[in-house]
């Protein structure tokens, strides 16, 4: 990698020409490495869409093959047992409790940042901190009131937790973004007579919306892709995607092919728009944090 | 509880920190004496207030409370499987937890697990953010490619890899293995820890990235141009310009890794249910609760872990707060 390495003196245009020469050399050799990595780092995924079309005796054998034929079988195969209910309960509990989070997180974060509050530090810290909770420390209660309640299996029910879940998460990204927007804009549309509501919507909103959507899609894939909740909570009418996955595991003997489908069915709508979003999905974690 | 006693230690650090740089005064952060406010303001206060309500007033009502519950219920005798027997258990719960030798292991296992999967995702996380930090072909597709396992359902993930990866006959890492002449591996049962942290550190490596790459990037290229030509090799303006420059950057990835992994399930339910030193603290705590059906235990499981997790996260905060007070003093 080293490109400061000086040989033997020679004529100066000689030795440009070495240097050059080394360091496309060893620059091509770090893409290479790069790409190698990044294949294997992918590989995984790469393997269980492969699978996903195989037959099951084609998935099963020690020998890895890419194709030897290529059928969309064993996604009919999944969807006939149903699994396009437990598709439908994951979007709904997702993009409910998106919808829900970004109602309350929107104005708390409005609140905490552009707003004088006092206290901002100890309400944004006690935000943080209860993310800090395991929820398997309240799972206990939240089970026997559910149950008490007729609300085990039930999709509101879920979608209600989800919130509590994600809501601290969203009201910390979406306050430094708030906090991002100059105060002399808000202090301008206030001069010319806006009211508080067209001063959010009018005027903060459209600068901050690629935060908004940012933690918006962090707390979809979060919801998304929650297990713990899902499987203790519900069981056949709002069971979601993950616990249905996991129920894989009990089954015995050839199923490899069709659970590379499931999961394929299960990963995509998030990875496809983590791939659109991903770089307002740089910004949302780390810059919403540290700026 | 928990919040109170988390945003006291935070309160306390933040007063008793000596020589912070001072803030810009724009920032709400860290205020602590009232200005004096108009009428105009008290309004606006009083209205930013109304604002951040509701969302405290969830947060309290879905995880607070829960866990206050969860406190009381520590103290019965509760087992579902005979419920006429419930009553105050005193401290007997917490008796059957510290003499039960379950915890220590499990307190262990969630070390061991979380633990590591910190730490190799981050330095796996740091190398490949150095690799995509350069300009070659494809740069933006391999960043696309590498981001991938992040998103990945975790529970789907945990199979792919049980099944597809790791099973001793068709996975293709031992398939990879016998190619270079290695005999096959039981993964599952016979490193079942180490299956679980391979798991954890690939999806958590592209969380890392991510943020390390953001701090690579925010780094002045001028900077580093400068160094070169003061002579400084690759290596060296590594070690003594962006370490340095990325240390709040690794701090905020091992915090958010950490208050997540801390809670990490999925995998071990999947994978290993509990055995081999993969029993975490909310495995057990899972497990005495819906498989043991022992209430009262459970409970105290988890108020121990909680407990456990606030000396974590104030030690955390204070790292925390660390990259908040920097803030001012960075740009």
């Amino acid at each position: 990698m080293s490109t400061s390495v000086v040989s033997a003196p020679r004529a100066v245009p000689a030795r440009r020409r070495t240097r050059q020469m080394r360091h496309r050399a060893s620059s091509a050799a770090l893409t290479a490495f790069t790409w190698i990595v990044t294949l294997g780092f992918f590989f995984p995924v790469a393997w269980m869409v492969f699978t996903a079309f195989k037959t099951e005796a084609a998935a099963a054998t020690s020998t890895p093959t890419i194709f030897t034929s290529l059928s969309f079988d064993r996604f009919a195969e999944v969807l006939d047992r149903g699994f396009g209910v437990y598709l439908l309960n994951s979007l709904t509990a997702s993009v409910m409790s998106t919808v829900i989070v970004l109602l309350l997180a929107i104005p708390a974060a409005y609140g905490l940042s552009i707003r004088p509050i006092i206290k901002s530090t100890d309400a944004l810290f006690f935000f943080i901190s209860t993310r800090f909770m395991p929820i398997a420390a309240a799972i206990i209660p939240i089970y026997l009131l559910l149950q008490n309640f007729g609300l085990l299996d039930n999709i509101s029910a879920l979608s209600i937790l989800y919130v509590g879940m994600n809501l601290p998460l969203a009201v910390w990204m979406m306050r430094s973004f708030f906090s991002e927007v100059p105060l002399e804009i808000v202090e301008a549309a206030q001069i010319d007579g806006a009211n508080f509501f067209t001063e959010l919507v009018r005027v903060v909103l459209p600068i901050v919306a690629p935060g908004i959507a940012a933690a918006a899609l962090i707390c979809f894939i979060f919801a998304w892709n929650e297990y713990f909740l899902a499987s203790l909570l519900t069981s056949t009418m709002a069971r979601t995607t993950p616990p249905f996955l996991g129920s894989f595991v009990d089954g015995r003997g050839q199923f490899l092919a069709v659970l590379s489908a499931a999961s394929t069915l299960a990963v995509l709508p998030v990875v496809l728009a983590g791939w659109l979003a991903q770089k307002r999905l740089v910004t949302g974690l780390a810059m919403g944090a540290i700026k | 509880m928990t919040a109170t006693d988390v945003t006291a230690t935070a309160e306390a650090t933040r007063q008793g920190a000596p020589g912070l740089p001072p803030r810009e005064p724009r920032s709400e952060f860290g205020r602590r004496h009232k200005p004096e406010l108009s009428a105009g303001q008290k309004q606006a206060l009083r209205l930013a207030r109304t604002l951040v309500w509701p969302a405290i007033v969830v947060a309290i009502l879905v995880t607070q409370i829960p866990f206050l519950v969860t406190i009381y219920y520590s103290f019965q005798n509760w087992n579902l499987m005979r419920p006429g027997s419930r009553g105050f258990a005193g401290f007997d719960n917490y008796i059957t937890v510290f003499t039960g030798g379950a915890f220590l292991q499990s307190l262990s296992a969630t070390v061991v697990i979380t633990g590591s999967s910190i730490v190799l995702s981050v330095l796996f996380g740091l190398g490949i953010a150095l690799l995509l930090n350069r300009t070659f072909v494809g740069q933006g597709l391999a960043r696309t490619l590498v981001i991938t396992p992040f998103l990945m359902m975790p529970a789907a993930a945990a199979l792919i890899w049980k099944w597809s990866m790791l099973d001793a006959n068709v996975g293709m890492v031992n398939w990879g293995l016998s190619v270079l002449g290695v005999d096959p591996v039981q993964w599952n049962t016979d490193f079942p820890a180490l299956t679980v942290i391979m798991v954890l550190t690939w999806q958590y490596t592209p969380f890392m990235m991510l943020i390390l790459l953001a701090g690579l990037q925010s780094q002045s290229k001028e900077t580093l141009e400068a160094a070169s030509v003061d002579g400084a090799g690759p290596i060296r303006s590594f070690l003594y310009m962006t370490l340095p420059h990325l240390r709040q950057y690794i701090e905020l990835a091992v915090l958010l890794g950490g208050i997540m992994l801390l809670q990490v399930f999925d995998p071990i339910a999947i994978m290993t249910r509990g055995t081999g030193g993969t029993k975490t603290l909310s495995y057990l705590l899972y497990e005495r609760a819906f498989v043991g059906l022992e209430i009262g235990e459970a409970a105290a499981y988890g108020v121990i872990t909680v407990l456990l997790t606030i000396i974590v996260a104030s030690v955390a905060l204070r790292l925390l707060f660390k990259i908040f007070s920097t803030e001012g003093a960075k740009s």
